[in-house]
């Protein structure tokens, strides 16, 4: 791995996330895969960075760059974990695919002032497409999947999240959607029309201040 | 960081592989956990390459259960290459032109530091069952001293794999200031019963073999071969796995066509127990491996903690990399995962990779590229995160 190049190339929604964590911070990023988001933000951004990762190749790999990473799984690895121990917990891609979502979040902000959660948009329109005309379960970029071998056991519209964060009094600092083609669109400047457009959401939560939500 | 290095840290650094023994206890006693207390005893240690300036770059290697301090040169009596001599010396994994490597023969071992076969000053005999009960604790208090002795204020790593990984963890619960890296590999945070019961069965073979005669062999001029022998064959059993075991020898015969219709040694598996007991008998003292495994057999590290693991490293800064094997059943990536989940809960910085192999607990001495890389990869990072250099190794 050329760790600079691949620095200079995160990919689009791991750029996002990253704009949204602030430097020096603590972090724990579940679901961290090959580790680029940690890495860039460990060496851009000075954070004190974490991971855990289901594969074992993906562990190894972070691990064998000097990544510090676990194997384990957001539905079960992360009860241990104190309360407040990190800054932000990142769910990149993964909260589709974990079997309690709803858990998953609330574990997310007890071990984490904030929680940044990143997921394929289920609303998007080439999804309701596929539904609507083709009559099929929608294969698309973003859900590369056929229903038969998908791990998103778990998918939902943004709409749906935000329905969800409201019904747990999770406040939502800020919310991005990215098209197609990785053009980013303010959430709460339209949120039909976001749920719409929006191939990808990411999403930068804390804990529930009352008063404080940004509303949406 | 201390001052320069004195003259006993550099009469030590006289090239790879030196081999030294000394004593410690001389200005305060080693206390025992059974509560007996040791002073002026015999350590020997290895070590390969030079400590540096700020003493920033020793690392310890801990040895298991059947293995010794000749972790990187030839054994002197075995004759054989060093137990990870693949891993530790110039130019390999654990650079000896980069790190100050250390190895040190545990308490209760054979090979130069005190334990069962070394001599009681208050009776001039070997101590035999005399000798105290020790711990895995104790083993670490005893190298936490030679350090003292070294003037090496803290370890860049301590990393071993089996009794080694118990010592490991000792070290990070016991003096966490004075580790900045700890690499537990295919270890448990405990002796499980099925630990302790194939222990039993090497130490009742032991017993019961009548040389042994009550444990004063070295005195009445018998060795309980045997015994230790029987030890070995089921301790070697544990080492490996079944997978391991069918590959090397299935159902093999040894230099036959046809079963013997007798007890000779039909099958090539047979054969290679045999042949492990009896070396091992040549190089290993019967009351030390009675005394090792139950140290091994009383290790518990939560107990000291009212039985919260977590307690053990809280507020540790130290580094963690815990390192299990898919095949290993002896100390399964289950026990490494409580290690880890204790870890998480303390908030201490960890990774943990389980590496595939087919080759059991043993696969931590033997040649795992993945393993290497990841071990490698968590060295670099911890270097690169304290802003170490000890060079590139040229």
């Amino acid at each position: 791995m050329d760790a600079a190049h691949q620095r200079a190339n995160l990919r689009g929604d791991l750029q996002i996330v990253a704009n949204m964590v602030e430097p020096g911070s603590r972090l724990l990023d579940v679901g961290c895969g090959d580790g680029a988001l940690l890495d860039y933000l460990i060496h851009e951004k000075g954070v004190d960075g974490r991971g855990v990762e289901l594969s074992m190749q993906g562990v190894n790999a972070c691990v064998s760059h000097g990544l510090s990473v676990i194997q384990g799984d957001a539905d079960t690895d992360l009860d241990d974990y104190p309360d407040g121990a990190f800054d932000y917990v990142v769910l990149s891609q993964t909260l589709q695919a974990t079997r309690a979502p709803r858990d998953v979040l609330g574990n997310m902000l007890r071990i984490g002032r904030r929680a940044i959660v990143s997921f394929p948009n289920f609303g998007h329109w080439r999804v309701r497409v596929s539904l609507m005309f083709g009559g099929r379960m929608p294969v698309t970029n973003a859900l590369p999947h056929h229903w038969f071998d998908s791990p998103n056991i778990h998918s939902c519209t943004i709409k749906d999240f935000i329905q969800l964060c409201a019904e747990m009094g999770i406040g939502i600092e800020r919310s991005v959607a990215l098209n197609h083609r990785g053009a980013r669109r303010r959430i709460r400047s339209n949120v039909a029309l976001a749920n719409l457009a929006g191939e990808q959401a990411v999403f930068l939560l804390a804990r529930a201040v009352p008063g404080e939500n940004e509303s949406i | 960081m201390t001052a320069p290095p004195d003259q006993s840290a550099a009469t030590l650094a006289n090239g790879p592989g030196s081999g030294t023994s000394t004593r410690l206890g001389l200005t305060e006693p080693l206390r025992l956990d059974c509560g007996v207390e040791f002073s002026d005893f015999p350590v020997a240690y290895q070590t390969y390459g030079q400590l540096n300036a700020d003493k920033s770059n020793a690392v310890l290697i801990c040895h298991a259960l059947s293995l010794d301090q000749y972790v990187g040169n030839t054994h002197p009596d075995t004759g054989k290459p060093g137990w990870w001599e693949m891993v530790v010396g110039p130019g390999k994994l654990l650079d000896s032109n980069r790190y100050f490597i250390i190895c040190v023969n545990i308490l209760g071992g054979c090979m130069g530091t005190i334990g069962p076969k070394e001599i009681n000053p208050d009776t001039g005999k070997p101590w035999g069952l005399e000798f105290p009960v020790i711990t895995v604790a104790d083993m670490v208090r005893a190298q936490a001293l030679l350090l003292d002795h070294l003037e090496i204020e803290q370890l860049f790593c301590v990393i071993g794999g089996s009794l080694g990984g118990m010592q490991v963890l000792e070290w990070a619960a016991l003096y966490p200031e004075r580790v900045r890296t700890a690499v537990p590999i295919a270890a448990a945070p405990y002796h499980s019963a099925q630990n302790i019961a194939f222990h039993e069965v090497g130490r009742q073979a032991i017993m019961a073999d009548p040389d042994w005669r009550g444990g004063n062999y070295l005195t009445e001029g018998t060795n309980p071969n045997r015994g230790l022998a029987i030890a070995r064959m089921v301790a070697h059993i544990t080492y490996l796995s079944e997978p391991a075991l069918h590959n090397k020898f299935g159902r093999r015969l040894q230099d036959r066509d046809a079963v013997s219709f007798g007890f000779d040694a039909d099958f090539q598996v047979e054969s290679y127990l045999r042949h492990q007991g009896s070396t091992f008998v040549d190089r290993f003292d019967a009351n030390s491996y009675l005394y090792i495994t139950r140290a091994m057999d009383y290790f518990d590290l939560a107990e000291r903690y009212g039985g919260v693991l977590a307690e053990a490293f809280l507020g540790s800064e130290t580094r963690f990399c815990v390192i299990s094997f898919t095949s290993d059943w002896l100390y399964p990536t289950s026990e490494s995962r409580r290690i880890v989940h204790a870890l998480n809960a303390a908030a201490a910085n960890v990774s943990f990779a389980e590496i595939e192999s087919d080759k059991g607990h043993d696969a931590f001495l033997l040649e795992e590229p993945e393993f290497w890389s990841v071990l490698a990869g968590f060295l670099d990072g911890a270097r690169e995160n304290f802003g170490l250099d000890f060079g590139n190794g040229a």
